[in-house]
């Protein structure tokens, strides 16, 4: 039962082919034996979880479930959940218990959902390999000694390997989708507001969206109708009507025209993932898409100015770790400064001590002009070239990743490299945009992931091409032998 | 470009809070240089009669009716909290106490 899809396993369920319970303590096991290999969850709570089951086998039986009623899902240990460790994968958060759920955890609790555990993840969400995690780096399913990708990783790791149908993700420059493309499992960032964002441990506020990872864009569906929405605990939760994702999955694509930029397939792009993403176009064309050319003239400008911003708000929300009300206190302080300062010291890991001094430094008198309103207005033209090209396509295709999933290892000492893994997705947040990552083929027993860019609020339009796509493949349906 | 010495970084970190090892330090004055020269790129485009943006969808603060939501749940905050007594947290002395003449 564990290769099926959250809709197929919500028909057995409904169907009485097993139970809640069972179905629970069937994943239950595979993280206890398999995980081991993998490390993706820093926290599993099982009890909890058999508590929730037997509660949604009751409502099941009542005729009072949903489609996710009683179905398994992992969070990233970066949502806050009642009563249950939340360590963002750092030393600092090592102790914390959250008081209160984060409204994404809460909204799919209410649909029934059983929350079997928490995710490792990069530091804060700092890192796209998760190597930067206080609790170890995971490994990604398809090849043991390479990295899942990050910050999400241990979410992708899991839901490829399927220790659970779906998991939460965040995404601040790439942190759903290119984990979700290095694991080969979809994965969605909605558009900046969509979901709502309270009690998730602040990154960078400005590009910080809660995303969901599933084998299938059909599952993304049926989270995304439940956790999107406005949410008042949240002031930038946009107040829009939410669509019902499921209806229009089947959409022809006959109307639909694709844009690809130009830049996206230059140099730098491994030849493999250009030719799988060509073939994934023509899928696309048999089904009636038309495709053309675009530019995204500013695109190499993304990375640079995204690791000015996120930093920038990374010093700014990180300055509440103080040793003082939650998290890491070093032993005994010699006086405020000592305490703060070896708290902190002690308590971050190096990349969020390097992004929190980077951001200082952009942020501090004489040097604010220079590099973040810089940085704020090369975001607009970033931003710009984004709604130039929606004015002549309706969605913007492109690869997820520049290459497969890299060793474990292999990039840890060069930040630089490791920051040109986002160099088509940061463009995304940079913009608050919606974007989708979803396999579309191989490279020597690694996943590739396509990437589809919507314009505002066209998640539905998002799923819609990729649910029509995994109707005639078969890409999402590969699982990892050992697993 | 952009060199930074190891006394910027020393201020760096203590603006930040951050206690760095001196034995740490040379490496972030390299990491950091490095991370800096890197984002200089954003200086190879003309921005001057752009306007820079915060927001990505454009909006503002969205503003409430002034008053009490939050419930009081002092006690299940400072559940957290490394040092607490009688409802207050607990850090080192702050103001040094000096013999006022009577």
């Amino acid at each position: 039962m564990h290769r099926r899809t959250i809709t197929e396993l919500a028909n057995d369920l409904h169907n009485k082919k097993y139970s809640s319970e069972e179905l629970t303590q069937e994943f239950l096991s595979r993280i206890n034996s398999l995980d081991k290999k993998l490390n993706s969850f820093i926290t599993v709570t099982g009890e909890t979880a058999l508590q929730q089951a037997r509660r949604a086998d009751k409502q099941i039986a009542q005729g009072k479930a949903n489609l996710l009623t009683g179905i398994p899902i992992a969070h990233k240990d970066l949502f806050c959940t009642k009563d249950i460790k939340t360590s963002c994968g750092s030393k600092m958060l090592d102790n914390f218990i959250a008081p209160y759920n984060a409204t994404v955890v809460e909204r799919l609790q209410q649909a029934g959902m059983i929350l079997i555990g928490k995710t490792n993840m990069d530091e804060f969400a700092m890192g796209t390999s998760n190597e930067t995690s206080f609790y170890g780096p995971v490994h990604n399913p398809w090849n043991l000694q390479s990295v899942p990708g990050g910050s999400s990783g241990g979410s992708a790791a899991a839901v490829a390997a399927c220790l659970v149908p779906a998991a939460t993700g965040t995404d601040t420059g790439g942190s759903v989708r290119q984990p979700a493309a290095y694991c080969g499992i979809t994965g969605l960032k909605p558009t900046y507001g969509r979901v709502s964002r309270y009690g998730m441990v602040a990154f960078a506020s400005s590009l910080d969206q809660a995303g969901l990872m599933a084998h299938t864009a059909e599952d993304i569906a049926l989270l995304l109708n439940t956790v999107a929405g406005f949410d008042k605990r949240d002031s930038t939760s946009v107040n829009k009507e939410v669509p019902n994702y499921s209806s229009t999955l089947g959409n022809p694509l006959t109307s639909i025209k694709i844009g690809l930029p130009k830049e996206y397939f230059e140099e730098g792009l491994n030849t493999g993932i250009a030719l799988a993403i060509d073939a994934a176009v023509s899928e696309l064309e048999k089904l009636g898409a038309k495709v053309q050319e675009i530019n995204l003239p500013n695109s190499k400008l993304a990375v640079p100015s995204y690791y000015i911003i996120a930093p920038a708000e990374c010093s700014s929300n990180l300055a509440r770790f103080d040793g003082v009300r939650y998290g890491y206190r070093c032993a005994n302080p010699l006086n405020i400064n000592d305490l703060y300062s070896r708290s902190r010291g002690e308590g971050f890991g190096e990349e969020v001590k390097r992004r929190i001094m980077i951001g200082t430094y952009v942020l501090s008198a004489g040097y604010y002009e220079a590099y973040y309103i810089k940085a704020q207005k090369i975001r607009r033209l970033i931003s710009e070239d984004f709604s130039r090209a929606f004015r002549d396509v309706d969605i913007i295709l492109g690869p997820t990743t520049p290459t497969p999933a890299f060793g474990i290892g292999d990039k840890t000492y060069d930040s630089i490299k490791m920051y040109l893994n986002d160099i088509y997705t940061s463009a995304i947040n940079l913009a608050g945009l919606p974007a989708l990552s979803l396999p579309v083929g191989f490279i020597e027993g690694l996943p590739i992931g396509m990437q589809l860019i919507g314009n505002y609020f066209a998640e539905g339009q998002l799923l819609n091409i990729a649910y029509k796509y995994q109707q005639m493949t078969g890409w999402h349906k590969q699982i990892p032998e050992e697993f | 470009m952009t060199t930074l010495i190891e006394k910027d970084v020393r201020k760096i970190a203590h603006l930040a809070r951050l206690e760095i090892l001196s034995n740490e330090l040379s490496k972030y004055v390299q990491d950091l240089s490095k991370i800096l020269d890197f984002v200089e790129q954003t200086n190879t485009v003309d921005t001057d009669n752009i306007e820079p943006i915060a927001h990505p969808l454009g909006g503002c603060q969205r503003l409430r009716e002034d008053r009490v939501t939050e419930i009081d749940q002092r006690d299940l905050l400072q559940n957290n909290a490394p040092q607490v007594e009688a409802g207050l947290y607990l850090v080192p002395k702050v103001i040094e106490i000096c013999d006022v003449p009577k």
